[in-house]
């Protein structure tokens, strides 16, 4: 691969509790060339909203950067001032977030939304500007644009808002959009057609995609390659069709094997279910050594006190597990 | 159907929206003409997305909802013309699990208050029965005996949905509606639950009506499924029917919406629903789906489809329902 869009390297977000700081995200690395769609899977708290966030530089209290470097085109952006960040952000890499219900301004009609975008980061005139956010909602298949600019957000469906969310994005053609979750909220059928745009808008612009999600299909449909997070860390990262083919985390085996998928039942009959035992832990008490431990059907001594150091795999990937394979 | 233990009659649940003064008073058709029947042991998987009027049918069927039109059947008692007698018999046959285990536990009440109040409720007074019967119903849901002085906020959302499930089945009734059981729980932990309410069907012979948007979690749990749309059962049949042999446009598209990395399913892309799913106010004329459906012709605007056999005990509502795809 040559020069990376973005790279991540041992990314570490800390989180400032009552009495201790903890690390809610450490040692995270990882890459996207350009036009590329890397997912980043993993359950609520695994850190991979909060990664998301430090990318576009959107830490807050108590959350910090607490190290590593995020260098987006070769330059780094982990410590730019935030006026730099400001100018960064909707130009060169925007976010779409899980519910555009709250993300979109209730005041101010949809077309002045995206309007603003050529006006701030391009220095157009509003005329001008209302009439690109025209083109831009027509591009992301609003019917009747004309009349839809002029709409506030509560006017429009879930759909229609997540629409006009992308139309925000890519307005002024980013290197890189990041999706959290973007259509968690919305009916299945109505995430599929948002799925197709977004990988269609993008394809067509060279925009590369860092997807968020807990669904693991959703993103091995979507995404080239795909790295699955579990308490802060990434476990295991493979091209996404390696990844359901031959996971190597146990993890992520776990994942792959504890949801029914459609087709399963005809071909090989009801199978019980293979569970992942235990639960999620939380923040404050993660296990020593590898986090999944306690979880982990093939555990040993090592486990439960060293972590586990990052073995590539055979097709461009990476596990970190002591008993992969 | 004499061996019915549920019999849905053209069951209708329509609310009054708006008032007389401003814009005048609409009626929402929430469920319009539902006829179903649910076997004693049997799993009837309701699919559909949000405002198909899925969970209004739900309420409807726990009494929680008086039906404009039609009736509910339960065990051989009309529900709609029962007294307060009946109601409590009705109570003891059919119970629910609902969607989010954090919203539907009182926090205030220890798990062995919350499963031995509807035992004395019904009568139960003997502390020693109580006591065995709340115990035995913790360990068939695996919870532990010395839990049962903890509250809600004590457990995680898994072990949460499994005290819900507890208290569906302490009056030990016949049909369970589950509500949406999995979609708030952690991917990791979702298998634990689906196997839980499998065994403990196989183990007590109870029938469900398994709601949920999730169609590999349907056809994994399901014997036969019910799809509804705007109000509707647009389709039904045998699980092997409905995901092998659609015969509804909406089914297909339902497929079609799933991420499928494999392609494991027999359904392309070309059956997906194009545009958004119109509001149950005001739908549109004739078949309900028109406006998205990819085979759509005249006949679809000027006449409504009615639910007819394609095969003995698979129907569709569809003008086209002898094409296959």
């Amino acid at each position: 691969m040559s020069t990376p869009l973005l790279k991540v390297e041992n990314l570490r977000i800390a989180l400032a509790g009552h009495d201790a700081t903890y690390s809610a995200v450490e040692n995270v690395s990882f890459e996207i060339g350009r036009g590329e769609a890397f997912g980043l899977v993993g359950e609520s708290g695994c850190g991979k909203s909060i990664t998301a966030l430090a990318v576009m530089g959107l830490l807050r209290r108590p959350l910090s950067l607490g190290g590593g470097r995020i260098v987006l085109d070769g330059q780094e952006i982990q410590d730019v001032s935030a006026a730099e960040m400001r100018r960064l952000r909707g130009k060169r890499i925007a976010m779409i977030f899980q519910e555009p219900m709250t993300a979109l301004n209730p005041l101010s009609p949809v077309g002045r939304q995206i309007a603003e975008m050529f006006v701030l980061h391009q220095g157009m005139g509003w005329k001008e500007a209302m009439d690109r956010a025209e083109d831009a909602l027509r591009q992301v298949r609003v019917p009747s644009p004309e009349r839809r600019i002029k709409d506030f957000p509560h006017q429009l469906s879930g759909g229609m808002r997540q629409r006009v969310m992308i139309a925000i994005a890519l307005a002024c053609g980013p290197d890189l959009l990041v999706a959290d979750e973007p259509t968690t909220a919305l009916d299945v059928t109505v995430q599929a057609e948002i799925i197709d745009l977004m990988a269609e808008l993008c394809a067509a612009k060279g925009t590369a995609i860092l997807m968020i999600s807990h669904d693991l299909g959703l993103v091995a449909n979507m995404c080239k390659r795909v790295a699955v997070m579990y308490a802060g860390r990434i476990v295991e990262s493979q091209p996404a069709d390696a990844i359901f083919a031959t996971p190597s985390h146990p993890y992520t085996r776990g994942l792959v094997d504890s949801l029914p998928r459609l087709g399963e039942r005809s071909k090989r009959g009801r199978q019980r279910l293979r569970e992942i035992s235990g639960v999620v832990p939380s923040i404050a008490a993660y296990p020593a050594g590898c986090r999944f431990n306690p979880r982990c059907s093939s555990v040993t001594d090592i486990c439960r006190t060293v972590a586990p150091d990052a073995t590539p795999l055979p097709a461009d990937g990476l596990v970190r597990c002591h008993h992969h394979g | 159907m004499a061996d019915s233990l549920l019999s849905l009659d053209d069951l209708a649940v329509h609310f009054k929206i708006g008032n007389a003064l401003g814009g005048g008073i609409k009626t929402l058709k929430a469920v319009d003409g539902v006829t179903l029947d649910v076997k004693p042991g049997e799993c009837l998987g309701l699919v559909g997305e949000s405002g198909c009027g899925k969970s209004t049918l739900a309420l409807a069927i726990m009494g929680l909802l008086s039906p404009t039109r039609g009736s509910v059947g339960i065990d051989g008692l009309q529900i709609t013309d029962s007294k307060a007698a009946d109601r409590m018999k009705m109570a003891r046959t059919v119970q629910m699990v609902f969607q989010d285990p954090y919203a539907s536990l009182n926090p205030r009440q220890t798990v062995r208050r919350t499963l031995a109040d509807p035992l004395r409720l019904h009568g139960i007074t003997d502390k020693a029965e109580v006591e065995g019967r709340v115990i035995d119903m913790m360990a068939k849901v695996g919870l532990r005996p010395e839990q049962a002085d903890r509250y809600p906020h004590e457990f995680s959302g898994g072990q949460r949905q499994r005290i819900g499930i507890a208290r569906a089945l302490i009056l030990k009734p016949k049909l369970v509606i589950c509500d949406e059981p999995v979609s708030a729980l952690d991917v990791s932990i979702r298998a634990q639950i689906i196997n839980l309410l499998l065994e403990l069907k196989d183990e007590l012979g109870l029938a469900y009506i398994m709601i949920s948007h999730d169609l590999g979690v349907v056809e994994h749990v399901s014997d036969r499924v019910a799809v509804m749309y705007l109000g509707r059962i647009v389709e039904q049949g045998g699980w092997q029917e409905i995901f092998e042999d659609p015969r509804h446009p909406y089914t297909r598209a339902l497929i079609a919406a799933i991420p499928d990395p494999f392609h494991r399913a027999a359904i392309s892309d070309k059956a997906k629903a194009r545009g958004e799913i119109p509001s149950a106010l005001n739908p549109p004329p004739g078949c309900h789906f028109h406006p998205r459906c990819p085979l759509k012709a005249d006949i679809c605007v000027s006449q409504d489809p009615t639910l007819a056999a394609v095969a003995e005990g698979h129907r569709a509502a569809c003008h086209f329902r002898d094409r296959v795809n």
